[in-house]
């Protein structure tokens, strides 16, 4: 099989002069760039940079005596993330673990035992790191034999509580208060916040979004002109200029006095702004929806809210899904932009650690780390989307059989 | 559909321009306003830099500290008898003056220069309390450039920040003297300076103490250098907002307690000594009526009669704040110049307590 | 036959809801109006717009329009808003140029070029536009040589004083001539084209991926080479597709050139922060962003939908 594609391979390339000449020129360009980068990496590039930041980077300047808080929130997710897993993958087969899992599991095996140490994590943390690891890989298997085997169905049903429950159970232990102590909103910091504010816009943007949605194709002519006045005026201005009148003007708006902290306000105008991009996806979904699922379900004598909740918003989402997606990777990107207002997410946690006079110009390390993170990330989001797209379009035979 | 939207923009727009014209302006006792909120609140917010060695930054076990956090210290031991009941906000100077026109903090300690638009109810609207650290504003540039007068940048490029009177001064002075040049304005002090140590701008300008500041964490402060010019004057203070006279009251007297207090000669350190001395000499009226053994001059401010004392015990008198922060004791090492008392030629002077 | 109670009415139903919904929002706008006018009372600001006539009293490091500290703030707003027009001018042709090229390279059969465009388009998508924006300025472009030692491309001279096209000379240490860019402003531009062209990249390859792969086979058999096919037959086509597309990624780029002011380029939104610190004026300032920004999308989609109209299929 191999022998066929290579021929193809080298027709492809240099078939004619043209291509040949195109081959040669992009190889040249290709291996002169990557020569270049090499030689930077390992060359000139400081990474000391890295090292010694690596924990401001990660939770920003959350107090170290509270840190232990931070490091039971990642035993629970990583605890619920290995039963989850195990309980989606269901039981083993003979061979034991599929194929895909055992690849995964290999890889995060390697992250764990290399990026630490060249990060210069102190041993107690990287002992921390292969116990969580360890206790991953143990929940997948124990969940994989024993729970979906006996509890699968009805665990499934109640398992999205159970993440509710650990996320608000996440934001108290952040934030403290009720017998923790509090942490300012503005010492969290870095990839922890970045990931705080975007799962928590995406949460309340959601609903709020289906309501705009909801509301745009409404035959109650109040609400459709408030939706559409809301949906226009928000996708038309940049984002930056309504962060600004977030973190300037509420004051103004408050009774006197009354201002929460910058870092709720810039959350507020997020979610505010996501909504209106969520209501477009979603009406692109509620307009796929054929119209005869509306006609059946009221001939059945279901209410609007039945109707909505049981028949057309299940559909329209799932159509909607990608676009919903992509709406969450450019809310990923968009939280960037706190860092212009001052707020310590990822790139404002980075700026800073620049700004000191000990890391004076070394950007490009600082920069390319953060590209890394942000492009596993959002592709990972952009690769699960197209997974999910895949598996779902598949889903929609099934109705044609029956 | 799009220009169905501008309709509710435009509405709105002109239904806000309307309401201006409603507006009124009241003034409001002692008793009243601000001042009674804070004292109910049992903590003051204060508007402070944060990055600024000398003025407001954090020290390496997050404490602020700085002459602009010991204003809001001395206010808060004057309030609540605990120079800790303060909450501080770090404000970039593009959102100093909206947060504290807004009401999110009560009072804004962020070296800012008092200026008549920025004083008068036209302008910005904003009450200044006394000055305490005359400046002026200078320019750094590098030793290596040669550059050592103002008209020797005709050309060049000038790093600044955005918002503060800086870029305005720059701009009258080099207009002046017709020497052309290019500024580059950037959001944050830190970005300024990052940029003019990469070589982005042959200068950087600002505050001459704010300068002088910056220069002590270069990797190489030997390297740069001040220029001797100066292109304005730069009173330097702590703000309110306008029609708050109990707060502004409050703060200013405050203010002179430490400046009237290095005069007499109270520092922290013999304060106890100087209040048991008032208390048993019934001849000493003044120092009495200063350290509030007699009179009701504090509660007239709303504040309570020992407020002096308080103040001077938690965080000194005005000669141990300067030198603590910027002077002798400190890195900065800054002369006092004009933040000399009166007596010794310099522009710091209290009006009489009583 | 009873009659149906009220609650079971849709159209009543309908009219409650409004009313309710109507009377909430309205609630909710008087409240924070009044504490808007109480707490603008109590600061001593009055809504108005006279103060756009008063000297500015700051420079602006570069504008196409002519400008003086001791012009006026509205004369500076105009110089913002003519450096984001020339921004996003200059970054729209650009940004499409390279678009329509790395998403019609897609589609060669030469694998080294179609693996390029793919990873380009992937790689930059997925990073935050911002994060490029600071990467390019201050780890390239602050980077760059002092100008008696400029990098030297064909047409190009680089250096820490700006990007210099077309024959600039050196005189005395420094570049004179040609047309300069300012570093803030080549990153900028560089940044927004990198980024905008990878998105219209994706729609131009939908658009060619939309076109029947019967015109290609066609075109083929007619003895058209790749190249001519794409140009004659394939893109008129897909361009039905591509325009709609286009404008959405293109209202983009407009909003997106605020992140100027990250950089240190005078545009309109970094122009506006200045004269709202100068002045205080909060508010004002805000809706006039807002309108301005509302206005450039609005002119955009008039042009893409005239441009639309142009292209769209004509019924026989």
């Amino acid at each position: 099989m191999s022998r066929p594609s290579l021929q193809s391979w080298r027709r492809q390339l240099f078939g004619s002069v043209p291509d040949t000449v195109l081959s040669l020129g992009l190889g040249a360009l290709i291996s002169w760039a990557a020569w270049g980068f090499l030689h930077w990496a390992f060359g000139q590039a400081q990474w000391l940079v890295l090292r010694a930041n690596a924990a401001t980077l990660t939770i920003g300047r959350y107090p170290e005596a509270q840190e232990w808080r931070l490091w039971l929130l990642l035993g629970l997710l990583v605890s619920l993330t290995g039963l989850s897993w195990g309980l989606l993958r269901g039981r083993a087969t003979a061979a034991g673990w599929p194929l895909n899992d055992r690849i995964a599991a290999g890889l995060l095996s390697l992250l764990t035992l290399v990026v630490p140490p060249l990060l210069a994590f102190g041993g107690l943390n990287q002992l921390r790191l292969l116990f969580l690891l360890g206790l991953l890989l143990l929940l997948r298997g124990l969940a994989g034999r024993w729970l979906a085997h006996r509890w699968g169905l009805r665990l499934a049903q109640s398992w999205p509580l159970v993440w509710a429950g650990a996320y608000l159970l996440g934001l108290w232990l952040i934030g403290g208060g009720l017998g923790l102590t509090p942490v300012r909103p503005s010492d969290w910091g870095g990839l922890m916040f970045t990931l705080l504010i975007t799962s928590l816009t995406l949460l309340l943007a959601l609903p709020l979004g289906v309501l705009l949605a909801l509301g745009r194709r409404s035959e109650l002519p109040l609400l459709r002109w408030v939706s559409v006045a809301y949906i226009e005026v928000i996708r038309g201005a940049p984002l930056i200029t309504l962060l600004f009148l977030g973190q300037n003007l509420v004051g103004f708006l408050l009774p006197g006095g009354l201002a929460p902290d910058r870092v709720w306000r810039a959350a507020a105008v997020l979610t505010g702004f996501a909504a209106a991009y969520v209501a477009e996806a979603v009406r692109g979904g509620l307009n796929a929806v054929p119209r005869g699922q509306l006609e059946a379900s009221r001939s059945l004598g279901l209410s609007t809210a039945q109707t909505l909740g049981l028949v057309v918003l299940p559909q329209a989402l799932k159509v909607a899904l990608p676009a919903l997606v992509g709406q969450c990777i450019a809310l990923l990107q968009d939280t960037t932009l706190l860092s212009i207002i001052g707020l310590f997410d990822l790139l404002g946690i980075a700026r800073s650690v620049l700004a000191n006079p000990d890391w004076l110009g070394r950007y490009a390390e600082v920069y390319l780390l953060l590209a890394v993170l942000y492009w596993c990330s959002c592709s990972a989001l952009s690769l699960g989307s197209r997974a999910l797209e895949q598996r779902l379009s598949s889903s929609n035979l099934r109705p044609a059989h029956r | 559909m799009r220009s169905f939207s501008r309709t509710p923009a435009a509405l709105l727009l002109g239904l806000l321009f309307g309401l201006g014209g409603c507006a009124g302006g009241q003034d409001q006792g002692p008793g009243a306003g601000r001042l009674a909120a804070i004292k109910a609140r049992g903590t003051l917010s204060c508007g402070v830099d944060g990055k600024l060695p000398g003025f407001s930054y954090q020290d390496s076990d997050g404490k602020y500290v700085g002459i602009d956090v010991d204003v809001c210290r001395a206010l808060a031991a004057a309030l609540f008898n605990d120079p800790n009941k303060v909450e501080y906000r770090e404000l970039t100077s593009s959102e100093r003056f909206t947060a504290l026109a807004s009401g999110e903090v009560d009072v804004l300690s962020r070296n800012s220069t008092r200026t008549l638009s920025r004083d008068a109810t036209g302008g910005n609207g904003l009450e200044f309390a006394p000055t305490i650290y005359y400046d002026g504003q200078g320019v750094m540039v590098p030793v290596a450039s040669g550059i050592t007068s103002l008209k020797q940048l005709a050309g060049k490029t000038i790093c600044t920040e955005n918002g503060t009177t800086t870029e305005l001064n720059l701009a009258d002075r080099f207009r002046e003297q017709a020497i052309p040049y290019t500024p580059v304005k950037y959001q944050t002090g830190d970005q300024t300076y990052a940029a003019y140590l990469q070589g982005r701008c042959a200068a950087v300008t600002s505050d001459r103490s704010q300068l002088a500041a910056k220069k002590t964490s270069f990797p190489d402060p030997a390297a740069h250098t001040l220029l001797p010019d100066v292109l304005s004057k730069e009173p330097l203070g702590p703000v309110t907002v306008n029609n708050d006279s109990g707060l502004s009251d409050a703060l200013r007297w405050v203010l002179f307690a430490t400046m009237q207090a290095e005069e007499s000669g109270i520092t922290s350190k013999n304060i106890k000594e100087k209040l048991a001395f008032a208390k048993a000499n019934p001849n000493q009226a003044d120092l009495r009526r200063f350290l509030g053994v007699e009179g009701e001059l504090g509660q007239q401010l709303g504040l309570p009669a020992d407020f002096v004392p308080r103040i001077i015990a938690s965080v000194g008198n005005y000669g141990e704040i300067y030198s603590r922060n910027v002077g002798s004791e400190s890195k900065l090492k800054l002369d006092r110049g004009l933040n000399r008392s009166y007596k010794d030629g310099g522009l710091i002077y209290s009006p009489p307590f009583r | 036959m009873t009659a149906l109670p009220w609650w079971r009415d849709s159209r009543k139903v309908g009219w409650l809801v409004q009313a309710a919904v109507g009377l909430g929002l309205l609630l909710v706008v008087a409240l924070l109006l009044s504490n808007l006018e109480h707490n603008l009372t109590r600061a001593g600001l009055r809504l108005t717009l006279g103060w756009l006539n008063q000297p500015a009293g700051f420079d602006i490091a570069e504008t196409l329009l002519p400008y003086r500290a001791s012009d006026s703030y509205g004369r500076a707003l105009l110089a913002g808003l003519v450096n984001t027009l020339r921004v996003v001018g200059i970054g729209l042709v650009l940004a499409t140029g390279l678009g329509v090229v790395a998403g019609a390279a897609s589609f060669s059969t030469n694998p080294l070029l179609r693996g390029l465009s793919r990873t380009y388009v992937e790689v930059v998508r997925n990073i935050p536009l911002l994060l490029q924006l600071v990467f390019w300025y201050f780890a390239v472009f602050l980077t760059l040589p002092p100008a008696n030692q400029a990098l030297q491309l064909p047409g190009l001279q680089l250096a820490k004083s700006g990007v210099y096209l077309l024959g600039a000379r050196l005189v005395n240490g420094e570049l004179v001539g040609g047309w300069r860019l300012s570093l803030e402003l080549a990153a900028l531009l560089t940044g927004l084209v990198i980024y905008s062209a990878a998105f219209i990249a994706e729609v131009v390859r939908g658009g060619i991926a939309s076109v029947p792969k019967g015109q290609w086979e066609a075109a083929e058999s007619l003895g058209l080479k790749p190249l001519a096919t794409l140009r004659l037959v394939v893109l008129p086509q897909a361009l039905r597709v591509i325009v709609p597309g286009l404008n959405s990624q293109y209202i983009s780029l407009a909003k997106n050139s605020s992140l100027a002011v990250a950089i240190g380029y005078p545009d309109l939104y970094a122009v506006a922060e200045t004269t709202l610190n100068q002045t205080g004026r909060g508010i004002e300032v805000f809706l006039l962003l807002m309108a301005v920004y509302l206005g450039l999308d609005l002119c955009i989609s008039v042009l893409m939908n005239g441009l639309e109209r142009l292209v769209s299929l004509k019924d026989r």
